[in-house]
């Protein structure tokens, strides 16, 4: 997967990041830098921190120490905790995406599927009716929700049709860049190939960046560039996805690509 | 307003006067102070469990408790009306525990508590509205999480207000919101005008009178300073209106004014006569007669 807008300077850039709860370890001295329209997946087991990483990067949870600077649409460099909480705000809801693993999450349940993707463009100001449903239709059509659907709550969706609309909600802003934990989880085979399908067109129509976290290595395989492998904390190894995959260096991700299951 | 409990009261020597202790007066004055201070914000204060159930107006009575003084001359409305249950027994408790002078007439009225309605007769300057709320956060039903909507507040951030009414566009066609219709007061906050009817939201722009809203269970109190500005919510295409009548008022003859239907048999009988029954008496004692008053004559 190629991506047109790649550029000399990162879009993000994470230094020394550590979290930790009381004496336990979240992650520990994490760092890397982020191109635009890349997109770096964040694997290892369960409880490796890749979670706590995601968080701490995308300003949900504050991290012990650590910086973590991103590049604004005017190319200045803002450090994101020593920004105000209403900038950074915005920013979550204009320039980044987040999509969550249960998409109960990351959607209003009890509005429908048209204001769950209106809501971002309320936010910004937005305050013409006819236009905001104009836009909802049409992400709706780009994650292939039809448009009679459009006045229906998610929760008449299927778990397939509800993480697309989340989808649909978090680009409707045309973010930069978008946050996703274990977008997959949850979705049986045949629909998970149908999202990854999905989210792969629109990241490189896009030239989104992202962060996947994901335990899955087949979906870090199909989506991501780059990935880091996580265990206890630590980033074990990191490097182009194909080549960590295909010639695994550290022990552990030795041991976690020999433990995929084979058909 | 610090009488001693004998020179007001001489006969019920177990209140002091308007049934709160000066201590507690003082507390809900200053919330009343910081709310004017800041229209339209909603100012957490320790509310009184007060002689009459939660839902019964405890907000607006501890409200009006706290600003009365003797020279007062008090008008409770309910729905507009002056003699229903509500509105009776919170005037009968002021009677009893403040001595002051009660009237139906909305000019003659210094402060008047209300529930759902603003009176018909344009409020004046020196008159005070307290509004009995239920509900003083108007997030709450898209919001359920209090740290979450005051941090709304806090960064102004009102995008999911204009999600409400969205919804609405999309299920009924228009903005089906007809009570409680949220208003942005002075381009700040976005406040919850209690469930009185949309019809009277024009009415609290700009208005000359001070309107305080007191929320007994929620333990909040907001203000809107006197002449300050109130705009209803909406969407370009679908701007805000109040609701409109097609006949005038069924004893009056009143029009533009905010009717009620009343149920008249089991065969489908009804009428539409204004909410406001004191405007309604003004203009017939004027000669003005309408439909049914003039059948029944």
């Amino acid at each position: 997967m190629t991506s047109q807008t790649m550029s000399a300077e990162p879009l993000l850039r994470v230094a020394g990041l550590s979290k930790s709860y009381g004496a336990r370890i979240g992650c520990d001295d994490v760092s890397f830098d982020l191109w635009p329209g890349e997109v770096l997946a964040v694997v290892g087991e369960s409880g490796s921190g890749k979670t706590t990483l995601l968080n701490c990067v995308s300003t949900r949870l504050l991290p012990t120490s650590g910086t973590v600077s991103y590049r604004m649409r005017d190319d200045s460099w803002r450090e994101l905790y020593r920004m105000g909480e209403a900038e950074r705000r915005f920013l979550m809801r204009t320039d980044w995406g987040f999509v969550h693993q249960n998409p109960a999450d990351g959607l209003r349940m009890t509005v429908s599927a048209g204001a769950n993707v209106g809501e971002r463009l309320m936010a910004v100001g937005d305050r013409h009716y006819g236009n905001i449903r104009a836009t909802a239709v049409d992400w709706l059509g780009r994650v292939e929700i039809a448009e009679d659907r459009v006045d229906d709550q998610p929760r008449a969706f299927s778990g397939g049709m509800r993480q697309r609309l989340q989808i649909a909600r978090n680009l409707v802003t045309h973010p930069r860049l978008i946050f996703m934990d274990e977008p997959t989880g949850g979705l049986d085979v045949s629909v998970q190939a149908r999202l990854l399908d999905l989210v792969r067109g629109l990241v490189s129509e896009l030239g989104l960046a992202a962060i996947v976290v994901t335990h899955d290595l087949a979906v870090a395989r199909l989506l991501s560039h780059r990935m880091m492998v996580m265990k206890d904390g630590h980033v074990v190894e990191h490097g182009l996805t194909d080549r960590v995959l295909d010639d695994p260096q550290a022990p552990y991700t030795q041991l976690l690509v020999s433990s995929i299951l084979q058909v | 307003m610090s009488d001693s409990v004998a020179e007001t009261l001489p006969q019920a020597p177990s209140y002091n006067f308007a049934y709160l202790d000066e201590q507690t007066k003082r507390m809900i004055r200053r919330a009343i102070l910081k709310g004017i201070a800041i229209p339209g914000y909603q100012v957490p204060f320790a509310s009184r469990e007060m002689p009459m159930p939660y839902g019964w107006g405890t907000g607006g009575v501890q409200v009006t408790a706290s600003v009365i003084g003797p020279d007062d001359v008090l008008k409770v409305i309910d729905q507009g009306a002056d003699d229903t249950t509500n509105a009776v027994s919170i005037r009968a408790f002021f009677q009893k525990v403040a001595r002051v002078a009660v009237t139906t007439e909305t000019a003659r009225a210094t402060i008047i508590q209300t529930r759902h309605r603003i009176p018909e007769h344009p409020l004046a300057e020196g008159q005070v509205l307290v509004y009995q709320v239920p509900i003083p956060e108007p997030l709450r039903f898209l919001e359920p999480r209090e740290t979450e909507t005051r941090k709304m507040h806090a960064l102004e951030e009102y995008g999911l207000m204009h999600v409400k009414l969205y919804e609405d566009i999309a299920r009924h066609g228009h903005i089906a919101t007809t009570y409680a219709y949220p208003v942005k007061v002075e381009g700040r906050y976005v406040m919850d005008p209690s469930p009185t009817p949309k019809f009277d939201n024009p009415k609290m722009h700009r208005s000359p009178a001070l309107q305080l809203f007191g929320a007994g269970r929620e333990k909040r109190i907001y203000a809107i300073p006197p002449y300050c500005d109130v705009v209803s919510l909406d969407f370009e295409d679908h701007p805000f209106k109040v609701q409109e009548f097609d006949k005038p008022c069924a004893l009056c003859g009143a029009e533009n004014v905010y009717l009620d239907e009343v149920i008249l048999d089991d065969r489908g009988g009804h009428m539409f006569v204004c909410s406001d029954t004191d405007f309604c008496e003004k203009r017939r004692a004027a000669g003005h007669v309408g439909e049914m008053a003039q059948a029944a004559e």
